[in-house]
Order: structure tokens, then sequence, then C-alpha cells
């Protein structure tokens, strides 16, 4: 949640050093590469992670270029340590993939103090080496593959090099990791699939989604939480409400929890989604 | 709590928006909230209350509308026809809307999201503890006619009282900051982007607005898509075609395109009030100069009370008098602090 936004005592100094941010342009100082924060631990992981800015108000902590677990891993210990600290000015904090984003009271508090805050915490251990959060939990999730509720899985399995049914029972059995929660409220992104399903996302949109739409793309998989356009291909269906903005829990999924897209065919599934919450979703506890 | 708003008849762009939600970024829940968040602070201004009690934000066009009881009521954001039965009312003016009578907001005469603030507030029941609806997140919904909204208690105030407005719904230059993806695009496309003019596109709501340019579009290096990272209100996405979507108060909270920068905070109700056609233009500026414009903007909003003046018309056009009527029970001199 938000914390409450510390009213501004002061100004804080009017210019302070900013964190480089890539400023490129006509009137730009530097060559417009992307920002590098200091290298810390290994040089296994390249220039990261490093620290550039987003608009005016925003830092980004990035631990990679590319989808890895390592990196996925890093962020979620770096944010977790970030919420635990409480630094001043950090308003809040969200993980994509493989990066922490921070929203700073920039007014308040210059963004280039936090982000050398943010440097020394990073330089404090190898976040790479961090295990992954506690508290995470197994589902497992009804889902009809192909037929006229997910249309596009002969397409999907196609690119993949594989017969409609081939995909199926490899999706279905794949048990994936929630990576990040983003784009649209609760919604997961979920990895990683084999090397065959590095499949593109189509050229054209498809129109609309429905809730609960199980879509495939770049070896991860998303569970739709609202109706939406998507450039991603729609391989299932399940009956599960990710958000619902009038209960307790709000959001169900969290990163590090693990999902199982567990294949039902269409009247089983049309049962569970009519007796059972959820379609029949269950949830246990990884230990 | 029988004190409420009868919508009559609304355009298919009316919702309840405050503020908006802070605080479930992590859980892919942006932000929303008006489209013109100036335009909340300046109401708010009007009637003398807080610019976190929520309003009607109204795109393109309003309704027709009705009070159980007297209310008192501020216009703001981008001007529309208005009038109570009948009389025209001043837009960026606080009036007297009396019980029964009838309030009707046309069309936009510029810009695009026009707002009708009551004395005390909607008070519709918060959800994620906002009143804003967030229709891409499936959160509350458009009027539509029927609809009843509940309004606070209003400790009451004068009416008749205008305030000129921070022009911003015919375009012009937008204020741009770089950011961590400046970098994925040439030097010179980025020169390329401070000189471009832009049209706003037909395509454009609360997630995002779309600004066609004069020549031809633009492209980063690396292609078309990078790794999904978070987004803010104010980040210039280059889609597909080139053109820069500029993304809003209701956009998703993480996106594949490459942002070339992100406009000021204090700027984005300049893109957000841009009718389609409207030409803009974007300058980047240094991160220390994009600040203190930040800062004097939330200077300016501290201000916004004392600039408020009252409304003078000629006396002998007996319609307007209802501009000038106090609440009852309201004494008068109830001064804005």
């Amino acid at each position: 949640m938000a914390r409450a936004a510390a009213a501004c005592r002061s100004g804080f100094p009017e210019i302070a050093p900013p964190v480089p941010d890539g400023r490129a342009g006509p009137s730009g100082d530097g060559d417009g590469a992307r920002t590098r924060g200091d290298v810390t631990g290994s040089g296994a992981h390249g220039d990261f992670p490093r620290i550039g800015r987003v608009g005016l108000d925003g830092l980004l902590v990035s631990f990679g270029d590319r989808l890895s677990e390592a990196g996925n891993r890093a962020a979620l210990a770096f944010r977790a340590a970030v919420e635990r600290e409480t630094p001043a000015g950090v308003e809040e904090s969200s993980t994509s993939l493989v990066s922490v984003f921070l929203r700073i009271d920039a007014l308040c508090t210059d963004p280039g103090a936090v982000a050398r805050a943010m440097q020394v915490l990073l330089d404090s251990r190898d976040w790479y080496a961090e295990p992954l959060p506690e508290g995470r939990r197994l589902w497992r999730i009804p889902t009809v593959y192909g037929s006229d509720l997910a249309p596009q899985l002969g397409e999907a399995a196609a690119e993949a090099g594989l017969t409609p049914e081939a995909a199926m029972a490899e999706l279905s059995r794949a048990r994936m990791r929630v990576q990040t929660i983003g784009f649209a409220p609760g919604q997961p992104y979920l990895g990683e699939l084999p090397a065959h399903w590095d499949i593109p996302r189509q050229q054209a949109l498809t129109d609309r989604v429905p809730v609960g739409a199980l879509v495939v793309a770049i070896r991860q998989l998303v569970l739709f939480s609202v109706s939406t356009p998507t450039g991603w291909r729609h391989v299932g269906q399940t009956a599960m409400r990710l958000f619902r903005p009038e209960a307790e829990v709000p959001f169900v999924l969290r990163p590090g929890d693990e999902v199982i897209f567990e294949a039902v065919g269409r009247e089983a599934w049309e049962r569970l989604r009519a007796e059972a919450s959820d379609g029949g979703a269950t949830s246990e506890a990884i230990r | 709590m029988s004190r409420a708003l009868i919508v009559h008849q609304a355009g298919p762009g009316v919702t309840v928006q405050d503020l908006g939600r802070e605080g479930y970024l992590a859980f892919g829940l942006s932000r929303g909230g008006a489209a013109d968040r100036l335009a909340l602070h300046e109401g708010a201004a009007l009637l003398g209350q807080s610019p976190t009690l929520a309003a009607l934000e109204m795109a393109g066009t309003g309704g027709t509308f009705e009070a159980t009881e007297a209310m008192r009521i501020a216009l703001t954001g981008a001007p529309m026809r208005a009038s109570i039965d009948g009389a025209a009312l001043v837009w960026n003016a606080a009036h007297l809307l009396p019980a029964g009578a009838r309030l009707i907001i046309g069309p936009a005469t510029a810009g695009v999201y026009g707002y009708l603030h009551l004395g005390g507030g909607l008070a519709t029941p918060e959800v994620l503890g906002a009143r804003s609806a967030h229709l891409a997140a499936g959160i509350g919904a458009p009027l539509t006619a029927g609809d009843r909204l509940p309004v606070g208690p209003d400790r009451g105030g004068e009416t008749g009282l205008m305030l000129v407005p921070e022009e911003r719904v015919s375009g012009g230059m937008v204020r741009i900051v770089a950011g961590c993806q400046t970098g994925l695009f040439d030097p010179a496309e980025v020169a390329r982007l401070e000189q471009t003019e832009f049209t706003r596109d037909a395509r454009g709501n609360r997630m995002g607005v779309r600004l066609n340019p004069e020549g031809a579009g633009f492209a980063a290096r690396g292609g078309l898509t990078v790794l999904s990272e978070a987004i803010v209100p104010g980040d210039i996405q280059i889609t597909g075609d080139g053109a820069p979507f500029v993304l809003m108060a209701e956009s998703q909270t993480t996106g594949g395109y490459p942002r070339i920068g992100a406009v000021l905070p204090c700027d984005l109700a300049r893109v957000a009030q841009a009718a389609p056609g409207t030409r803009l233009r974007l300058r980047f500026v240094p991160m220390d100069e994009a600040l203190a414009a930040e800062r004097r903007a939330a200077e300016a909003r501290k201000t916004l009370r004392r600039r408020v003046a009252r409304l003078t018309r000629d006396p002998h056009d007996i319609r307007d008098l209802l501009s000038y009527q106090l609440i009852s029970g309201v004494v008068a001199g109830n001064e804005e602090e």
C-alpha cells in the first residue's frame, strides 16, 4: 500500500546531482546510452543491476534485459527489502519481470539521493542468489484447451511445431511460476515454457479475450484478469476471477506462486464453473 | 440520505472521478483518477472544499441532471454549453442548482474533459480507497439515465464565483523528460521528435492518447518490443506504426513498447484536453527544470482559492440572478481561506 506522503518540511536542495537519465537530444549531454549503475556482484549479469529513471518521479532498478529466473528472484527479493526498509521518499514499489519500480515523492525528496541509497542496498548482497518469497502456493486451475472457448490452440501449437494434442499435453502438465503481477489488476505473467514455445505475439490484435483466458507467447503464459484486446494467442479458458475489487483479498495470485493449468473436458468445466467457486481452482502451500 | 444527483441522460463518457488510487501498482492496478487533475483542484477552490472529493468527469459531452435539493455546483475543465432551466451558465464558475431544476451540459466547445463538482462531493461507495471509475480494471461504469448518485453534506458557501483557469485546452507545447529507454532511440530520432508537429488522433481515451506525426513515424534501434517494464502516466510509447502513444491516468501498469520519454505530470492535462485534431509539440527539458516546473505547478494549486473572484454580470438580466443566490441559512462572507 502507499505510504502516507510525508509533508515537505522545506524544499529539498534545488538542484541535486540527478541520476544519469539517458538524456539524449539536440541539447542533450552524452550519447543517449542507457543509464548504468555500478555493477555489483559477479560479471555474470553484464551491466546489471543498474538504476535508471522513469518519468519525473520514478526509478527503475533493473536486474537484466531479458527474463531470467535469477533476475526475477533478484527483483522480488530487492523489492521485499525496499518494503522492509521503507527508504525516505519512496512512496510505492512494484516489480515487473526482472526489475523493481520505485515511485518517489520527487517534490520532497531528491530522486538522486534515493537512487544513491538504492545503490548502497544493491551493493549489500548478491540479489541473484536470494531465495524466492515466503508463503508461496501451488494452484491447480481447471482449463479447457482449444474448442470455441479458446480458438487459437491449433495456431499456437503450429508456431511451436507441435500438434494441438501435444501442445495441450505440454501446457497442462507445465508447472508455471508467477513472475510478476501486472498490466491489469491481479494479472499474472507465468514462466517459463520450453524453448520451442518462444513464439511471437500476433501481428494483429485479437479484438477481445474474455476474463479467465489463458494466452501464450515468448515462452510465457498470461491468465487474463480483465477482458481486453491482446496480441497473445488464446489457447485455454478458465473460470478464474483474479481481481475481486469487492473482496477482502482483491488480488488472488502473488509473485512466486506456482500454477498448473490442468486440462478438463468442456462438460466438466461447465459443471465446475456452475457449481464451484473459481471453476474448481484449488491452492495449497508450497513447503 | 436522500441528497442526490439524478441522471436523466448522460453522454457515453460520464464517470465518477477523484484523484484515484495509489498503492496498487504492485497488483497491476494503475492509479486512475481524473484525466485532468488540475480541474479537480479548481472545482475544489470554487466550492471551498477538498480536492479529494469526487466529481463527474464528462468526456466530450455531459448530460441532463437534477438535484433532489438545492446544491452548489462548479463547472471546470473543458468548457461545455451548460444551462439551468434554460439559463446559460458561465463555465469555470460556481452556481446554485435549485432542487428540481434541469441542469443540461452539452458538448465541449474546446478540450475534452469537463467536470461537474457538487458541494459536498459525490458520495458513491469507495472501492479500494477511492470512488474513481477505472473502466479498464472493471471498477465502476459510465453513468446512464436513471442513475442516482448520493452527494455528501455541504458545509455551504457562496456561489456566483469564477476562476480564470490555466489555459490547457488548445494543445501547444508539452514538456517531457528522458528516461532509461530514451537511449534505445538514435539521437537523431530523439531530435526529430522535438522538431515534429503532432496532431491528436481521434483515437484516445482515459488509457492513452495517440499523436500522429506530421512526417514519418519513429522507431527504436532495437526494434519493436523490449522487456515489459513499469509504466508511469505520461510515458510516451512508440508503438508498431511509429506514432507516439501517451499513456494516461487509466493506463496499464507495464508495457513492452519502447518509451522515448515521459510527459511532465503538470503538462499531462494539456495532452488529455487536446481534442482530436489539436496540434501538439514535445520538448525535452532537463530533470532539474522539470522538477522546478512541477514545484511551481504545486504552488499554483495552493493559490487557486485566492484567485477565486465574483462573477460580474448585468443585473438587469434577471435569469442570471440564479448565479448569485446563496444557499439559505449560509452566512454571506464565508470567504475563501
